[in-house]
């Protein structure tokens, strides 16, 4: 518990001795967390530890089993979103809150009073507020048609053109190139000088070492620490956040000197249901024994690239040549069968990949049923390999009878890597496969995926911290817009480069004719 | 204050318990609604009950009318399953009796009744399987919404079964009324117990439909498409062809509800041959949570109500129309209990003497 | 026979028909505009019709039968509301309950009055022509007032409705709320619009609408009651939503061509010679308004990067769970 000498009203607000739960789970337990006006205040934990909970709580979606909110130095009961605007709150959540089909101005002025609707008006006020704040935004277009910052910028505005005063910002950086976010942050900076309070959640320690002034840790649903920035170091920070020293080197084995090739793509163009191109002539290949990274703001052709790899997606036109067949516009089905094993962990793990709703052994069943000869589906020798994976990979679950819904994310993941591993691919495809997951658990994940490699497999590795990118793979391939903009050495890359590559500049614009890099 | 939240787990008798409440909960509200009207709730679920099982004839009649309600809801469910909103049990109905009598019609008087009634099974199945295949291969091509696609089939259906009625089958035999000839005689349904044999066709789909979801590839391939579409491509099941498999299977048992129907107990193919069971069987359906055993016992009750409702009409001059506002309210609690299996509802408790000091 | 009297008559008729038709697609396009598909506009037309009826022919008081029917058929959606909205249950299903329960409500209380007419203060108001031209002889005036001039108030008074409602939807911030909603209720919390009172407030006034359109029906058209008398107008509804894409302007012309295809059968049956063919025979001729759905739901699901309506419908919003 910090003791409070200074006076109440030096906060922007305060919250005190907050606990929820959900069921039998502390989201929050006796939590305290105090803002002061005009700072930047980074909001660190796991995923896990009750940051998102907390946040809920003081924009109104959750209401706290005990505990306060003061805004001002005033008691406020938050019974809705509608109670927390009035307060000058403002959030910016991780995923978008904007309504698609209408424009960016609508969306920004859904929540200013007012009984009429001025089209022309409303979009030049908003044009000259953002204008005031260094960013750029066409107010009339439709929200579907803007990029992911643009969208960002939206929401930022959104919620400054109600004259919010307290801005709470989730996971901001995640969708952002290294340039944009130094853009937002010039924008944050300008809006604490302003006299804003600034609640920057994120678990990016060096961005919050560089941008804020104090810092709030939280672990397993309580608070752990509030100090100044320039206290504390991004280690000790760590060691708060996990509760023991870790060491936050991810080992990276050389690849073998002799690996063949496993996967060549030559050319992939496909687009999706709507029409649009997602994936525009990429070539790239990807040998046994090696980690290819793919580095890309989301939504730059990562998941359609993956999937039309495995089959599920339609192919335009090109090849996908997997050891010397060309599998492109193959079902998984008729992958399978011309011999080729290749696993695919998708991004949305329970939306595509696993059913959410059946257990553990049927889940497993999933890969294996369409072996099993007759009419009648068998589950008694599949219960056993179920029993053996959750044995081998540690997954806590009350039985293999479980439905997977009901297990975190990171055993959920593990019963998919499960079921995937046991299948030997030669090619393992892996989207955003730490998201969601706690420090362990991601270092577990790394670790499995070593092993593969050792084990001569291929893998295809999506991944959205470039940190980790940067730590793990043998290459990195970047996409811009569904398009290869680059395959660097992942040992001699820099993150500016990788960068710069994201929004758009091709490699060799940025070496000056120089080719890709290739391992042979 | 009150706040719901998601439940984690219920214990069987706890949700069984919810579901019996919200039923009885139907009920109260149903009898409220009678009294409002005017009229005695006691006596009239008395007379329901007493009309629909009180003696052997009752008790036939009900079960005459819960034949066609379980087999159009255990195909209905099997669409469910997929999510596959199948509303168009009513033209998947008629098409099967058109289908079925358009056999009767023109096979030879001589023929066997058992080929017939075997003849016109198949037709009767043929022709619900093809009007839910046309929106069934329309929603897995264009994704066009298959709720709308057969419910507009509903009423094309009936249109085509009125021009039969009135203008192409018209029956010349029947002194300028308008009506379609019989299906032959041999082609009748054989009695068993005072009932036609539909039940027994009823209790068997019951169960082939129950090892067909529960047991079979084709049944997981179907749970698995009804819970994630993209995890059932992903796992490399052809989405498009269990679907249409699906759509075929539902649809023509639907068709053949109508088939058995016709042939069972009505034998004149008419407009309102239906008697609304495609629109039942769906609340029938989702009341038994797609489980077909469950499925066979509802269909029993709802039918009960059907039943009654004839016999509180003439007995205590309450309008029939009476049972579908039970019905309708029945359905509606059991609806609206469904939330109380999946969130509860807890009360905050107010710290008074914590918050206060908080101000400090 | 006079060809032009007959399309004259024929518009005019048309134009009658299709005023409950578009009273319910106004409903029922607010209720998807705020995320729900309510499949029980049937019952609720039905459950205005009746209570309305009911009323009129007891107390022969158009404003308190017009009331009346509001009221009914805001019960039946109040209902739908609160199984839909507060207790998540699925859409669908929750819309055919309503169907199930409103039709037979509506009939029993109908049933009271089956034997009655629409009496006589009411029908003098609807007798009332607002903008008719009386006995003119100018065949082109004379056309006009016969098609579009020689009808009740109640016409106007719709198609009116139908114009400040499309204002409404797109000009104010109470439309732009509602459409946000129906579009992202979880968007529309966070930015502070109360979810719950959108989504009350507009099944409820929906609800109303189609009342008042089911009125109209044994008020003025048939002039009596008998049970089911809507005959299957709610389901129509429900797909001339899509049809005119949820917009409140366009849904005046969709409930016309409706309607107009309704009764086309009837008209041509007066012309022996086409009405033989069995296109035109007027059993077949009746489908056509559901071939037309059909053709017009397949084209907007199928048209690429198209606007496929609000996309919460059929989403139950629980904030605590997105």
């Amino acid at each position: 518990m910090s003791e409070t000498t200074t006076p109440v009203s030096e906060f922007a607000f305060s919250m005190k001795g907050i606990s929820k739960t959900f069921g039998s789970v502390a989201a929050n337990e006796e939590i305290d967390f105090e803002v002061r006006k005009g700072e930047i205040h980074a909001l660190l934990g796991e995923n896990g530890s009750g940051k998102s909970t907390l946040m809920n709580i003081l924009s109104g979606i959750y209401q706290p089993d005990s505990g306060t909110v003061f805004v001002g130095g005033e008691r406020k009961v938050f019974h809705s979103p509608k109670d927390s605007i009035q307060c000058g709150i403002g959030m910016v959540y991780q995923h978008f809150m904007l309504a698609e089909p209408l424009t960016a101005a609508e969306n920004i002025s859904v929540s200013t009073g007012g009984f009429f609707v001025h089209h022309k008006k409303e979009s030049a006020a908003i044009r000259a507020f953002s204008e005031k704040y260094g960013m750029e935004i066409d107010p009339d277009k439709l929200t579907n048609q803007l990029s992911v910052s643009e969208k960002q910028t939206v929401e930022i505005l959104k919620v400054l053109y109600r004259g919010a005063r307290i801005l709470v910002l989730d996971e901001p950086t995640a969708v952002l190139t290294p340039q944009e976010i130094r853009a937002l942050f010039r924008v944050l900076r300008k809006m604490r000088d302003g006299g804003c309070s600034i609640v920057f959640i994120s678990h990016k320690l060096n961005e919050v070492m560089e941008l804020c002034d104090r810092v709030t840790v939280l672990r397993k649903g309580r608070s752990i620490e509030t100090c100044d920035i320039k206290d504390i170091d991004a280690y000790e920070l760590v060691e708060k956040m996990v509760g023991r020293k870790v060491d936050l080197s991810i080992n990276r084995p050389i690849p073998k000197e002799d690996c063949k090739e496993c996967l060549r793509i030559e050319s992939l163009s496909l687009r999706d249901p709507d029409g649009y191109v997602k994936v525009n002539a990429a070539s790239f290949t990807l040998n046994h024994g090696e980690i290819l990274g793919v580095a890309g703001l989301a939504g730059s052709g990562q998941k359609e690239l993956c999937e039309a790899i495995a089959g599920i997606a339609p192919v335009e036109s090109g090849r996908i040549i997997f050891e010397g067949n060309d599998i492109a516009g193959k079902s998984p089905r008729e992958i399978i069968r011309m011999g080729v094993s290749m696993s695919f962990i998708p991004e949305d793990r329970l939306g595509m990949g696993l059913v959410a709703s059946m257990d553990i052994t049927e889940n497993i069943l999933l890969k294996d049923y369409s072996f099993q000869p007759g009419v009648f589906l068998k589950t008694a020798p599949v219960r056993e390999k179920a029993e053996r994976i959750v044995k081998e990979l540690e997954i806590s679950t009350p039985g293999v009878h479980h439905p997977v819904r009901k297990l975190s994310g990171g055993n959920i993941q593990k019963v998919i890597l499960g079921r995937e591993i046991h299948l030997s691919p030669k090619l393992l495809i892996t989207a955003y496969a730490v998201r969601g997951l706690d420090i362990n658990s991601s270092y577990t994940i790394y670790n499995l995926l070593n092993e593969q490699k050792m084990k001569d497999v291929a893998i295809l590795y999506i991944g959205e911290d470039l940190d980790v990118l940067l730590e793990l793979c043998d290459r990195i391939m970047v996409l811009c817009a569904g398009e290869v903009t680059g395959i660097v050495d992942a040992r001699s890359t820099t993150k500016e480069e990788i960068g710069q590559m994201m929004s758009g500049t091709r490699y060799e614009e940025l070496k000056g004719g120089v080719d890709y890099v290739s391992n042979h | 204050m009150f706040q719901i939240t998601k439940r984690d787990e219920l214990p069987t008798w706890q949700g069984v318990l919810i579901r019996i409440g919200s039923i009885l909960a139907g009920v109260l509200l149903a009898s409220f609604i009678i009294a409002i009207l005017g009229f005695d709730p006691v006596k009239t679920f008395a007379a329901l009950i007493g009309g629909s099982f009180g003696s052997s004839s009752a008790l036939i009649n009900t079960v005459t009318i819960a034949i066609p309600l379980a087999i159009t809801a255990l195909g209905l469910a099997i669409a469910f399953r997929m999510k596959f909103w199948n509303i168009g049990g009513e033209g998947q109905i008629i098409m099967g009796c058109v289908f079925a009598t358009f056999v009767s019609h023109n096979m030879p008087a001589s023929t066997p009744g058992v080929v017939l009634i075997l003849l016109m099974g198949v037709a009767g199945f043929l022709g619900g399987a093809i009007w839910a295949l046309i929106p069934g291969l329309f929603r897995v091509y264009l994704r066009t919404n298959e709720t709308l696609f057969t419910l507009m089939m509903n009423y094309i259906a009936l249109c085509i079964v009125q021009y039969l009625h009135f203008v192409l089958w018209r029956d010349p035999a029947a002194k300028g009324f308008p009506k379609i000839k019989a299906i032959q005689e041999q082609a009748h349904l054989p009695m068993l117990f005072g009932v036609h044999i539909g039940f027994i066709v009823a209790i068997v789909l019951g169960v082939l439909v129950f090892l067909l979801i529960r047991k079979t590839k084709l049944g997981f391939e179907i749970r698995v498409v009804g819970e994630s579409a993209p995890t059932a491509n992903y796992a490399g099941i052809n989405v498009r062809q269990v679907m249409l498999t699906g759509v075929i299977l539902s649809g023509g048992i639907v068709g053949l509800a109508g088939m058995v129907k016709l042939a069972g107990a009505v034998y004149t193919l008419s407009p309102s041959i239906t008697g609304n069971a495609g629109f039942t069987a769906i609340v029938i359906a989702w009341l038994s949570n797609l489980s077909a055993p469950i499925m066979l016992v509802v269909s029993v009750l709802i039918a009960a109500l059907e039943q009654g409702s004839q016999v509180i009409q003439i007995k205590l001059n309450v309008p029939s129309a009476v049972a579908a506002v039970i019905q309708g309210l029945i359905l509606m609690s059991a609806l609206g209990g469904e939330f109380f299996l999946r969130y509860r509802i807890v009360r905050r408790k107010r710290e008074q003497s914590k918050s206060q000091k908080g101000d400090a | 026979m006079d060809t032009s009297f007959v399309i004259a008559t024929f518009i005019a008729s048309a134009i009658a028909y299709s005023v409950s038709l578009l009273l319910g697609t106004l409903g029922e396009l607010l209720t998807e505009r705020a995320g729900h598909v309510n499949l029980g506009v049937e019952g609720m037309m039905l459950m205005g019709g009746a209570c309305g009826y009911v009323t009129a022919v007891k107390t022969d008081n158009l404003l308190l039968a017009l009331f009346a029917a509001a009221a009914g058929a805001a019960l039946g959606a109040l209902l739908y509301a609160i199984l839909t909205v507060t207790l998540r249950a699925n859409q669908n299903v929750s819309g055919l309950a309503l169907t199930t329960f409103g039709a037979g409500l509506a009939n029993t209380l109908g049933s009271t009055v089956a034997k009655s007419n629409t009496p006589d203060h009411i029908t003098a108001f609807f007798s009332f022509h607002p903008f008719s031209l009386g006995d003119v002889q100018n065949p082109i005036l004379r056309f006009l007032n016969v098609s579009l001039l020689s009808h009740d108030v109640f016409v106007y008074a719709s198609i009116l409705l139908a114009v400040f409602l499309s204002w409404f939807l797109f000009k104010t911030k109470e439309g732009l709320s509602l459409r946000m909603v129906g579009e992202n209720p979880a968007a529309a919390d966070a930015s502070g619009v109360n979810v719950t009172r959108i989504k009350y407030m507009y099944i409820l006034i929906g609800g109303m609408l189609c009342g008042l359109g089911g009125l109209y029906i044994p008020l003025v058209l048939q002039r009596t009651w008998h049970a089911d008398i809507t005959a299957g107008k709610g389901w129509i509804v429900v797909a001339l939503v899509i049809f005119v894409r949820w917009h409140p302007i366009k849904a005046i012309g969709g409930a016309f061509v409706f309607g107009a295809l309704s009764i086309v059968g009837m008209t041509i049956q007066q012309f022996t010679q086409i009405s033989s063919l069995v296109i035109f025979n007027q059993y077949i001729m009746v489908m056509y308004p559901y071939v037309l759905t059909i053709i017009v739901l397949v084209i907007t699901y199928a048209r690429k990067k198209a606007w496929r309506g609000p996309s919460s419908v059929g989403n139950s919003y629980f904030r605590e769970e997105r």
